[in-house]
């Protein structure tokens, strides 16, 4: 049995949190995120090689199959790509949240800690090994990578004496990033498919169909399902596991839950846009800053403004340099370098 | 007290001798390599046949692979790998961090971007002058290298050693993202080159590549190797060596520079190489301890022994395929440097 002090000093932290959170400012920003995000939408089908204009689109988004050259390229090419942008975004940010808040570590992202590397590790072996592979396979492959790339990283972390800092798991994730890269390169030069490779793995979501969609959809919102059910545990973890054990968490069990959803979220998003990081590093930051210190709240929130942020960086990718594509990796690792030093700089304060 | 150095106690001398059996059996091993993968490649040519080819005796076609695609490949191998090694070594002796090293911290994409940029003015792949790569290799890397400076530096603690590598690892992949718009947007027959270079080949393989390297190895590595006693400083620590009277700031500005100027050679000519820098001065100082004067020659044989033999088992082992040395270097060292991370405490 725990100490009734530390049990009551555990609980008064929870009620700490829970009391500081923002449930009404949450509901806001949900609403505003859902209404910015369907106007990304707009935007963005209307936007690109052929402008459409917003009424159209508005119109073709609720009525299918008019039949006209418009109607087509709505529905046969951008709205897939849009709606694929958008559920890569909340994969990559709640994948991101969940991270950070069980281990605690600010700089957690599945791009920085080389689970995205290990996706795309596994799918560069499909692509020279299992060219024919449908697509339902392949997204089991990237779960595959994905949880060697995490075991990679956090099995080294458990190696060195006393855990790795978060910085140090940073470096991890940048050696096994390193590893995988130089193997899939080695594979995709061997066996020639490296131009085929070489703009999915810097990431890009101009390739996405209905029938991808359709693959991972019920992955992501299961994934989702189950962090939403087992964010106040997440929120517990993020109090430090000391006062975990002391609220009568079973911390192990949660972390292993926890691991597999991220090794789910990220590597479905990596099947379909490529290994992308930064997402999961500056959306839950973000939306921490504005709701509190309760995963109940963040992880929505995150999953909102993930989808909002990756589908504004593809508009970007596409318009900033016609008629080439910017790889959307690209332009995300732009915005997200200055973040990354930004927090690196900080330090550990405030997850 | 023994007769030939009086001035040395007996530990001193000891390793002395043993830092000759090392340098002695790395030339021999050196050798060694050199000569199997002389005769092994796509035609095998016979130990024997090699020799009477060195000798002047073989034929115009064993003269023609051996002097003009294998050594000069070879060599160049060797001297970009020490380079890498010592470059890395003085990185980590200013940064008293054994995890410093140009491909990991950004120094080495700095260089490729500018190779990259380069093409795009000459506007197609390796028609830019040879001699001018090194150069323009080396406004890269130190602009990274400034950058990375700048963005660590605070005012409270100067340098620290960890911001140092984290700052490097971010730069390192910023500029890796530019480079992949960059290539992107380059003519397919360019966009494979670049992409191979990238990923780290011994890709010219030619004399004129080895004369281009040249001068600044030969400048540069005596030049560290002659501040050995300034890095053995450094790498005590700053109010140690501020205590020692070594102009701290200057100096290491000085060896920076010249890490940078090293390392951006090597990878003109090379593309980007990661770990050998991290592998080789690790490896050495386990074997020789941390006298600089010891370190660097060690640590420059460890590393060309160690890229010479990944670029012939990448030649040899992928034919015809062609897998850039890089990969192999990079299998070998991201463990390597996952265990260093493990076994190391801040």
């Amino acid at each position: 049995m725990n100490l009734p002090a530390e049990h009551d000093d555990a609980q008064e932290q929870l009620r700490e949190v829970e009391r500081t959170a923002r449930p009404r400012l949450t509901a806001g920003m949900l609403a505003a995120g859902v209404a910015v995000l369907l106007f990304s939408f707009v935007l963005s089908v209307s936007l690109g090689a052929a402008n459409i204009d917003f009424l159209t689109v508005w119109e073709a988004m609720w009525r299918m199959g008019a039949g006209s050259q418009e109607h087509q390229i709505i529905w046969g090419i951008r709205l897939p790509r849009v709606i694929g942008a958008a559920m890569v975004g909340a994969a990559f940010a709640v994948a991101g949240a969940v991270m950070q808040g069980m281990t605690r570590n600010p700089l957690a992202d599945s791009g920085l800690l080389g689970i995205n590397a290990g996706s795309a590790f596994a799918l560069s072996l499909c692509f020279a090994l299992l060219p024919e592979l449908p697509y339902i396979y392949l997204v089991m492959f990237s779960f595959a990578g994905a949880a060697l790339g995490a075991a990679m990283v956090y099995g080294i972390g458990s190696l060195s004496r006393g855990g790795l800092a978060p910085i140090r798991l940073v470096l991890a994730g940048a050696a096994v990033s390193a590893l995988l890269g130089a193997l899939s390169e080695g594979i995709a030069l061997y066996f020639n498919t490296g131009q085929d490779l070489a703009f999915w793995y810097s990431g890009g979501v101009s390739g996405t169909r209905w029938s991808h969609l359709a693959v991972i959809g019920p992955w992501l919102l299961a994934a989702l399902a189950a962090v939403i059910a087992m964010s106040r545990s997440v929120t517990i973890l993020s109090l430090g596991e000391e006062t975990a054990v002391g609220l009568g968490e079973n911390v192990a069990r949660v972390k292993l839950a926890g691991m597999i959803i991220v090794v789910v979220l990220a590597g479905l998003a990596v099947a379909v846009v490529g290994a992308v990081s930064f997402v999961g590093l500056i959306v839950p930051h973000v939306a921490r800053r504005i709701v509190g210190y309760d995963y109940r709240l963040i992880i929505p929130t995150s999953a909102v403004f993930g989808a909002v942020f990756v589908t504004l960086a593809d508009l970007a990718a596409r318009i900033l340099n016609p008629p080439y594509e910017i790889p959307i990796g690209a332009v995300i690792a732009l915005v997200g370098i200055p973040f990354f030093l930004y927090v690196a700089g900080k330090g550990e304060r405030g997850i | 007290m023994n007769g030939k150095h009086p001035w040395m106690t007996e530990g001193q001398l000891r390793k002395k001798q043993q830092f000759q059996r090392l340098i002695l059996a790395l030339f021999i091993l050196t050798l060694l390599a050199v000569l199997i993968a002389l005769n092994t490649g796509y035609i095998r040519i016979s130990p024997w046949d090699v020799l009477k080819t060195l000798l002047g005796r073989g034929t115009d076609q064993q003269e023609l692979i051996l002097f003009e695609f294998r050594l000069p490949r070879m060599v160049l191998a060797f001297l970009v790998g020490m380079g890498l090694a010592v470059a890395g070594a003085v990185l980590q002796g200013i940064a008293r961090n054994p995890l410093a090293d140009p491909g990991i911290i950004g120094i080495s994409a700095g260089a490729s971007l500018a190779v990259l940029l380069s093409i795009f003015f000459f506007s197609s792949a390796a028609v830019a002058p040879v001699y001018l790569m090194p150069m323009l290799a080396f406004a890269g890397a130190g602009a990274a290298a400034l950058l990375i400076y700048a963005l660590a530096y605070r005012r409270r603690d100067g340098i620290a050693p960890i911001r140092l590598i984290l700052t490097g690892v971010a730069i390192d992949l910023g500029i890796r993202a530019l480079i992949i718009v960059l290539t992107l947007t380059l003519a397919p027959e360019n966009y494979q080159f670049m992409a191979v270079w990238l990923a780290g080949n011994i890709w010219g393989g030619s004399w004129t590549f080895v004369l281009a390297l040249l001068p600044w190895l030969a400048v540069l590595v005596p030049f560290v190797y002659w501040k050995a006693p300034v890095l053995n400083v450094l790498n005590v620590g700053e109010e140690t060596a501020t205590g020692l009277g070594v102009r701290l700031g200057r100096e290491r500005r000085l060896l920076l520079g010249a890490a940078v100027g090293i390392a951006a050679a090597s990878v003109s000519v090379s593309g980007g190489i990661g770990f050998v820098g991290l592998i080789a001065p690790h490896l050495t100082r386990r074997l020789v301890g941390d006298r600089h004067e010891h370190v660097l020659p060690v640590a420059a044989l460890i590393g060309g022994l160690l890229l010479l033999i990944a670029d012939s088992v990448a030649r040899v082992l992928t034919q015809p395929a062609k897998i850039p040395a890089g990969v192999v270097v990079a299998v070998i060292g991201a463990p390597y440097f996952l265990y260093l991370l493990a076994k190391l405490r801040d």
